[in-house]
């Protein structure tokens, strides 16, 4: 969780433990006042000494403090970047790869675009919707402006480090779950349309939802949520917005001219298998990132994170080789990705077991999900945003409320069970009401922001346009200029 | 002078080039082309969805050359192209009324 009082307490026991600690030696280094008979001089400590020893402790309390948030703080800084690399590059690359020659800028733009816009609404804005207040639905603009955010730490969400280290690395979340949705309406969204419609959807979709989840007060608020609701690293806020809502433009766009008639094979899956594995190392920031220090908590999801990922790799790769005879490549790094999707909710609550499990069973029904349940339906999600980020975050989220446990996180407190294989089965059902709110969320907001954005800017380009591909008609440029 | 188009597979280019240069053909000009006869393309899945690719990739070299070392060079290219499965291309042979060189104007076998 973002915000967790054991997290609080947690600290204090590390600090009071180390001061004991400290304590000790220092008791030991003054022979003149406890010499071989400590009992006999015990009684009679002058004022000074007991000033001195008070002080001495005050400031080793000091620099336990000082030297925990050095290390909270480089981790986290770090977590921030390697968020911000799943988007541009990863996230760019992998889409780019995946969308024909003539639209690579468009999709790589898209998501590059997102960086800079969410970057400044965050700052205007973002940040305090999401953080700000205590409301059970949305924010406040106690941080408007980024009032308020600075050196200091806000301990409602992390205790140990700058509130600006939280605030920044908060905003790389704000990034990418935007632009998981320019998957499923590639190489058909106008350029125009795609910044309204983004601003849009950060402001009414993704700010409620991850003020909800993670914000203090927040109606699914693991904590004191009228739901409480397991999401560690954003499955519901990131995976399951993002998914729901790109199927909702899916389905409001339409197809792609000529799908599925006209063969639309990737351009290269080069680019794609480079991003995949940006995404990959990425999601360490963003799940192990998402303990807010660098604690053994941290560790525990990192590992969980990876071991997912390679389960979900090897599901995926299995039911291909079954079915068509052949491992793809194409096919293994999306699997890995529907893995990092499922364990996302699941990363700090989960031992290495549990996530080979979540990660196989994502795999499995990632790839059933791309390959029959869309052919039925026919919808045209073109590089799987819905049967990746949807399917894979709602899996995660409900097997979140399955596999949880106590050992490694004790969210409820230490002789409370978390998750229903630990006696808690209650906990699938706050799950799904998490789930359920987001969906419903997700598709309420997304129609209504799709509505005005068609009113105001149009959300798809002409067909000849579309034929004449993205990149030249919404931005004056080719990817490749093979004769220069 | 005849002219001598031959489509080959890309795999036996080396091996053709090598044996004309043997025989002594001077120049030709290379293409890559894409195309198919009676061989079959191939299928590609991309996360479950099937294309069908029937343009295969495939080498042509266009030469002009004497009549006398045309069937030369046509027994060469067989020799060496030839794989014996499906796929290996054709030859095709026409007569050329004229050639120039553009250097020096030179005309007829003297251009070649």
């Amino acid at each position: 969780m973002k915000c967790v009082g054991w997290k609080c307490s947690f600290r204090l026991v590390l600090v009071l433990g180390a001061v004991l600690l400290a304590a000790v030696p220092l008791s030991a280094q003054q022979p003149p006042v406890s010499p071989a008979a400590p009992a006999a001089t015990a009684s009679a400590p002058t004022p000074e000494m007991h000033k001195a020893v008070t002080d001495k402790l005050a400031q080793l309390d000091k620099d336990v403090k000082a030297a925990q948030s050095a290390g909270d703080n480089a981790w986290m800084l770090t977590s921030a970047a390697l968020v911000l690399m799943m988007t541009g590059p990863g996230l760019a690359l992998f889409y780019g790869g995946l969308v024909r020659r003539k639209n690579t800028l468009a999709i790589m733009m898209q998501s590059f675009a997102l960086m800079a816009l969410i970057t400044v609404l965050w700052a205007l804005v973002g940040y305090s919707l999401c953080f700000g207040g205590n409301g059970p639905v949305i924010g406040s603009f106690e941080h408007a402006f980024l009032k308020g955010v600075g050196a200091d730490p806000n301990p409602d969400y992390a205790g140990t480090i700058p509130q600006a280290t939280f605030m920044v690395y908060q905003l790389m979340f704000a990034i990418i779950t935007p632009a998981l949705i320019t998957g499923a309406t590639a190489e058909r969204m106008k350029f125009s349309g795609t910044v309204l419609f983004m601003t849009l959807w950060f402001l009414v979709v993704y700010a409620p939802l991850a003020h909800m989840v993670w914000g203090k007060g927040g109606l699914l608020n693991a904590v004191g949520g009228r739901f409480p609701c397991l999401d560690f690293a954003g499955g519901t806020v990131v995976h399951i917005s993002s998914g729901v809502s790109a199927l909702v433009c899916a389905l409001y766009m339409g197809k792609r001219t000529g799908y599925p008639k006209v063969p639309m094979p990737p351009h290269s899956l080069v680019l794609s298998f480079i991003g995949a594995c940006l995404l990959w190392v990425g999601w360490f920031g963003f799940n192990a990132g998402s303990a807010l220090a660098a604690s053994s908590l941290a560790t525990s999801a990192f590992v969980a994170t990876h071991f997912a990922a390679a389960a979900a790799a090897l599901g995926w790769s299995a039911a291909e080789w079954l079915k068509n005879g052949r491992a793809s490549a194409l096919g293994a790094i999306s699997g890995a990705v529907a893995g990092l999707v499922a364990i996302t909710p699941a990363s700090g609550f989960v031992g290495p077991m549990p996530a080979l499990a979540i990660g196989l069973i994502a795999g499995v029904v990632c790839y059933l999900m791309v390959t029959k349940i869309k052919a039925i339906f026919g919808y045209d999600d073109a590089l799987d945003a819905f049967g990746v980020h949807g399917a894979g975050g709602t899996i995660g989220a409900l097997l979140t409320g399955v596999f949880a446990q106590t050992v490694i996180n004790p969210i409820f407190g230490a002789d409370k069970p978390a998750g229903g294989l630990d006696g808690h089965w209650g906990q699938v059902g706050n799950q799904l009401v998490g789930v359920l709110i987001a969906w419903g969320f997700a598709l309420l907001g997304t129609i209504l922001i799709l509505k005005i954005t068609d009113m105001i800017t149009g959300v798809r380009v002409s067909e000849e346009h579309e034929s004449d591909g993205l990149d030249i008609t919404q931005h004056g440029e080719e990817a490749y200029n093979l004769e220069s | 002078m005849m002219k001598i188009e031959a489509i080959i597979q890309p795999s036996r280019f080396e091996s053709v080039k090598d044996a004309l240069r043997e025989i002594g053909i001077e120049g030709m000009t290379v293409t890559e082309v894409r195309g198919h006869g009676r061989q079959k393309g191939h299928t590609e899945v991309y996360r479950g969805r099937e294309y069908t690719v029937d343009l295969l990739p495939k080498i042509k070299l266009e030469m002009v050359l004497p009549d006398a070392l045309a069937n030369r060079v046509v027994d060469t290219i067989l020799k060496t192209a030839k794989t014996g499965k499906i796929g290996d291309g054709k030859i095709f042979l026409s007569r050329v009324e004229e050639a120039i060189r553009i250097r020096n104007e030179e005309r007829g076998e003297n251009a070649l």
